[in-house]
């Protein structure tokens, strides 16, 4: 039996009926056609699905598409305001964070999630927060300059405030 | 990678968990964060027909202390508890163990209830939950009941919660005086989960000895088990690297150790023994 779901996604609130199992990660790429949010394991390892629900970094192959029901949820398209790119993507884009870019989505969502609970991470702490997204291509180093990149940018940003 | 179908039903009340609980039967699952059971239904090593979504219940999930214990709702996340500043003054064993769960999206997700209740024999934290000598707090159809964390993990993925419970709460007996905590783990370096890990929770008396120690072991064997024969060691005793190490050697004492493709049952005993250790001495320094 299908459920009612309604979901508001980078701002905009969607109403569907959806099949129980259907998983996030489908809802959000075949039903709202949000496919900046990758797939790469469907297993919860990979991290590429990640998006924010309700504040939180979640694996959105691994959540119900009705246990987001009432959610508010921001995926990668969500992440640029008015044209402004997020500091994290800014980050990714100077220190050159990403190679062929399918991990890109979740490693920034990650990454944000990161900076909000902690502005002031160490190198080590880095990586331990994106410990649950795999990259074949980076080899990390630059994932993690860009990270470090996107603090320093924060940090200067609340000083300018 | 997509379950068979099922039908989904957000429970609004604990009550009416345990009447749909009762209703449907074997056919029905309790769904917290779904970190283990989305998996296993994804692979279809599960096929439940109902699940029955406890996470829109209100008020279970908290992080309370009343008189000398935590109590801590089943619905609490891992993230929840390794953040909590008061966890780690009052219970750090917890926050220590919630820290070393997974990833920060499984943490975000994940349930300490729904860890206990699913009993992974990898899980982290069954050998916390021994250690800090728990009571599980189940709601059924005739009421409540309490399980000690020791009569809790009966078997691999099973425990004593009956099929038509709920666990509620989780009851965490606060240490008094000089104590020291520490969980140690050898992760699994793919999945993250433990191949072992040690729970160690103890006191010391004015002279420095050891006046109690608790001692979870998970990861090891088909489920957590308590490691009486390193306690018995270890009480009574000024707790230096010796003692540590001959009671590190009894950690395994009479227990069948698991073997897969990662780690074979002589490994793990090995492994069980150097971890023992060094979470003992962690818990010796942290009681200082
Ligand atoms: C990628 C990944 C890595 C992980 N790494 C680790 C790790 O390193 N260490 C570790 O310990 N765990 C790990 N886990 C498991 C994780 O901690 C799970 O969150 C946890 O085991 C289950 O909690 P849940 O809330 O997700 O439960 P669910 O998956 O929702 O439920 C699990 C089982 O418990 C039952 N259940 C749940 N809550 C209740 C309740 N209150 N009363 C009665 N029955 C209930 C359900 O019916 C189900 O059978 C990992 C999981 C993933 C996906
Ligand atoms: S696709 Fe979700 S973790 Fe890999
Ligand atoms: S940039 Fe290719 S997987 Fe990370």
């Amino acid at each position: 039996m299908k459920v009612p779901i309604q979901v508001t996604v980078n701002g905009k609130t969607h109403a569907h009926e959806v099949e129980p199992r259907v998983l996030l990660v489908h809802y959000l790429r075949d039903v709202l056609n949000l496919t900046g949010t990758h797939i790469g394991c469907e297993t919860s390892l990979c991290g590429a699905c990640t998006v924010m629900l309700d504040g939180q970094a979640v694996k959105s192959c691994t959540v119900l598409a009705a246990q987001a029901n009432g959610a508010h949820i921001t995926t990668i398209e969500g992440f640029a305001v008015n044209g402004r790119l997020h500091p994290v993507q800014e980050g990714f884009w100077e220190r050159h964070g990403l190679q062929c870019g399918y991990c890109t989505p979740g490693m920034i969502v990650a990454s944000a999630q990161l900076l909000e609970r902690n502005p002031d991470p160490t190198e080590a702490e880095i990586r331990m927060a994106i410990e649950g997204n795999l990259c074949r291509c980076t080899g990390y180093q630059h994932i993690v300059e860009a990270v470090q990149y996107a603090a320093r940018r924060m940090k200067g940003a609340a000083a300018a405030d | 990678m997509i379950p068979t179908p099922f039908d989904y039903i957000a429970a609004k009340s604990l009550d009416e968990a345990v009447a749909l609980l009762g209703k449907h039967g074997e056919a029905a699952k309790i769904l917290a964060g779904g970190h283990s059971l989305v998996p296993a239904m994804k692979l279809r090593l599960a096929q439940p027909q109902v699940l029955i979504d406890i996470s829109r219940i209100k008020d279970l999930a908290y992080i309370r202390e009343e008189g000398n214990s935590l109590r801590v709702g089943a619905m609490t996340t891992h993230y929840a508890l390794e953040s909590s500043k008061r966890v780690r003054v009052v219970s750090p064993l917890l926050a220590e163990c919630a820290a070393a769960i997974g990833d920060v999206q499984v943490r975000n997700r994940g349930t300490i209830g729904g860890s206990v209740v699913h009993a992974d024999p990898a899980a982290d934290w069954p050998a916390a939950m021994i250690a800090l000598r728990v009571e599980m707090v189940c709601a059924g159809a005739k009421g409540e009941r309490v399980i000690k964390a020791d009569d809790f993990f009966v078997d691999l993925l099973t425990t004593a919660i009956a099929p038509g419970e709920v666990l509620r709460e989780i009851r965490i007996p606060l240490s008094q005086g000089r104590t020291g905590q520490s969980y140690k783990k050898v992760r699994h370096p793919a999945s993250g989960f433990a191949v072992v890990g040690v729970a160690v929770n103890l006191g010391l008396d004015a002279a420095g000895k050891c006046a109690n120690a608790s001692i979870g072991v998970t990861g090891a064997a088909a489920k957590a088990f308590r490691a009486g024969g390193a306690e018995a060691a270890l009480t009574g005793k000024p707790p230096d690297a010796a003692v540590a190490a001959a009671a590190a050697a009894k950690a395994a004492d009479r227990q069948d150790m698991n073997s897969d493709l990662y780690a074979s049952a002589e490994y793990r005993r090995h492994l069980v023994e150097v971890t023992a250790r060094r979470a003992v001495l962690a818990a010796v320094g942290a009681a200082k």
